[in-house]
């Protein structure tokens, strides 16, 4: 970011630097988090591989399904409201593809279509009920994942008889299909997930989204002050329910890739998991009180998550330890962003 | 005489068996600073509301530029040019400076429909206007949090002028404000009138209100009890007159037997 230039410069300009720009970002802390926590990892690395393009390629599988989730839940906490339901959402999103596909005997693409529907139909209920009941996203999003959690093992029982569906691989074009959403690829010797390209993509798509748009304009006002941004004539709560609708509709891409390349889904896929999201967001600096944050940060906090869950397996520590060090990652990098934030903000106080 | 930008004529406005407003006229002119002066439960709130749209009258007639309105929503109102700049309410704190001052109209390019901000061209004018409104800035980026609360009110006030305001609704804009804020803030008061927007300078502060007021109106337990012209009135006056005088002196008196 750097500012216009003017005809008359002003000589104060020089107060704000370069560094306090970037420091200013939100995501400043933690991108310098993650690059302490890889130099770490690459230290008391035991196997070799983790700072090779291998080692890379196994970090990034774990972060980008946690990430192109995150950066909507970023996105959405920005706009000052909570989903819980979005790890669950995982779950329901590949059990309807599995059960659509080998209980109704559905093509891969209607099927694939109608889940991204269904999807979007369970954000806009999230969102509108947010809306019109005037209760905490929290609670409102915390009973969806629990309505979502026992209808995900209640119809998967009732219709395979097990917790699992299965055989996705005998709908029409799931060879296709997988190609965009489940397969590798190739990059100077490492095995890629495509996951990885849908994870860069979609933050570099949300990153606009927040910063050049209108759109993105509305999402820090209606996080910010919805009342001031109401005065201005911001739209806030069609702009909280369309950002519901784009959550949901990310977790539903992540199931939908999961169930596709593990050719099944278990009915408690993705349960736990919304936390993954919330975290990551905050650590990528996104305030929980709304108002503040960044789609990249968002991914950098699930870059760290995957840089642990593969750094502590290869440094031969015990994996139990994954999600203390992610607790302590996650008190730290708030704590460093609180502290950041107000040092970079409050020049005046 | 010019038609007025903004007329109340016998306007009334009861809540149940409340009345808030009772039988008030004002009369705004473009390019003047009307100062609606009153004490704390005079009125002055429903007053704001019913002049942003917020309220409809319950009886009476509200003319803008000569022509009858009724308003269905604050955003209606901005749209007929009336623009309110409510004292807590008017910029998002953790937003930067430019930010604020186009949210709601931003600045598009390319297809319009796809929402793409202009934001070079929005902090350019977010520059250029507020330079005009002699608001020097620093960093268009910075929050709008570290601004004073004066400068705060003065964004909110350039922004209004900017975005075609005829009328400008301020409600206690200096209320919260130290002597010198207050003294920023004054100074964008009397840059609106100069440019030719309408000033509605809502306030309990007669010190303020004759620092820039052209025309003072006194309200007091729902009516309008005077009406002065700049040139016409002293400060003691309209101070005694805001107290209600005699209820003042009373005051006095009787403060004075306690501290006996």
């Amino acid at each position: 970011m750097t500012d216009t230039k003017t005809a008359t410069k002003d000589e104060r300009i020089s107060n704000v630097s370069f560094l306090t720009n970037i420091m200013r970002r939100p995501e400043f802390g933690a991108l310098l988090g993650a690059v302490v926590i890889y130099v770490m990892f690459a230290v008391v690395d035991t196997t070799g591989q983790f700072a090779t393009l291998q080692g890379t390629a196994g970090w990034t599988d774990f972060a980008a399904p946690i990430g192109i989730i995150a950066v909507f839940v970023a996105l959405l906490m920005i706009a000052g409201e909570f989903d819980l339901s979005t790890g669950v959402m995982v779950g329901t999103s590949g059990l309807l593809l599995g059960i659509l596909v080998s209980q109704f005997g559905w093509a891969i693409w209607p099927a694939i279509g109608f889940t991204l529907i269904f999807a979007a139909t369970i954000g806009l209920m999230n969102g509108l009920l947010v809306i019109k009941t005037g209760l905490p996203s929290f609670i409102v999003t915390l009973a969806t994942f629990f309505v979502l959690k026992g209808a995900n093992l209640a119809v998967t029982k009732g219709f395979t008889g097990s917790v699992r569906v299965s055989n996705i691989d005998q709908g029409a074009g799931f060879e296709d299909a997988r190609k965009i959403f489940a397969t590798t690829f190739d990059l100077g010797g490492a095995n890629f997930q495509i996951t990885v390209v849908w994870w860069i993509i979609v933050t570099i798509l949300a990153t606009w989204l927040l910063t050049k748009t209108t759109f993105g304009n509305w999402i820090f006002a209606s996080g910010g002050d919805a009342n001031a941004a109401r005065n201005a004539g911001v739209p806030v709560n069609r702009t909280k329910v369309t950002l519901f609708v784009m959550t949901s509709l990310a977790a539903a891409l992540v199931g939908i890739m999961l169930a596709l390349r593990l050719n099944g889904m278990q009915a408690g896929q993705g349960v736990g998991q919304e936390f993954y999201y919330i975290i990551a967001a905050a650590v990528g600096g996104t305030l929980l009180t709304g108002g503040s944050g960044s789609a990249i940060g968002a991914s950098i906090g699930a870059a760290i998550m995957g840089l642990a869950a593969i750094g502590i397996p290869f440094a031969l520590w015990d994996q139990d330890w994954v999600s203390t060090f992610l607790g302590v990652i996650l008190f730290s990098a708030v704590l460093v962003n609180s502290f950041i934030s107000r040092k970079a903000k409050g020049a005046r106080k | 005489m010019t038609t007025p930008a903004l007329e109340l004529v016998n306007v009334t406005k009861s809540f149940g068996n409340v009345t808030a407003l009772n039988n008030v006229s004002l009369k705004v002119e473009p390019g003047t600073v009307t100062c609606v002066l009153g004490d704390n439960g005079a009125g002055k709130s429903t007053l704001i509301k019913v002049l942003a749209g917020v309220h409809k009258p319950s009886s009476g007639e509200f003319l803008v530029e000569g022509e009858h309105a009724s308003f269905a929503s604050p955003r209606d109102a901005l749209h007929h040019g009336i623009a309110t700049v409510f004292q807590d309410l008017a910029t998002v704190a953790l937003m930067s400076i430019w930010r604020n001052f186009f949210l709601g109209n931003e600045p598009k390019k390319w297809w319009k429909p796809l929402g793409i901000m202009d934001t070079k061209l929005a902090k350019e004018i977010t520059k250029r206007e507020l330079l005009a409104m002699g608001i020097d800035l620093r960093d268009s980026n910075q929050p709008i949090g570290t601004l004073s609360g004066g400068e705060r009110q003065a964004v909110a006030i350039a922004r209004a002028v900017h975005f075609g305001a005829k009328v400008l609704i301020l409600d206690e804009p200096t209320s919260a404000l130290g002597v010198r804020q207050s003294g920023i803030v004054l100074k964008y008061v009397l840059a609106a009138r100069d440019r030719g927007v309408a000033v509605v300078f809502i306030t309990h502060n007669p010190h303020h209100a004759f620092l820039v007021g052209d025309r003072f109106y006194l309200l007091n337990r729902g009516r309008m009890i005077a009406d002065f012209q700049r040139g016409k009135v002293e400060l003691d006056e309209l101070i005694k007159a805001m107290a209600g005088g005699a209820e003042l002196e009373q005051l006095t008196h009787e403060i004075q037997v306690i501290r006996k």
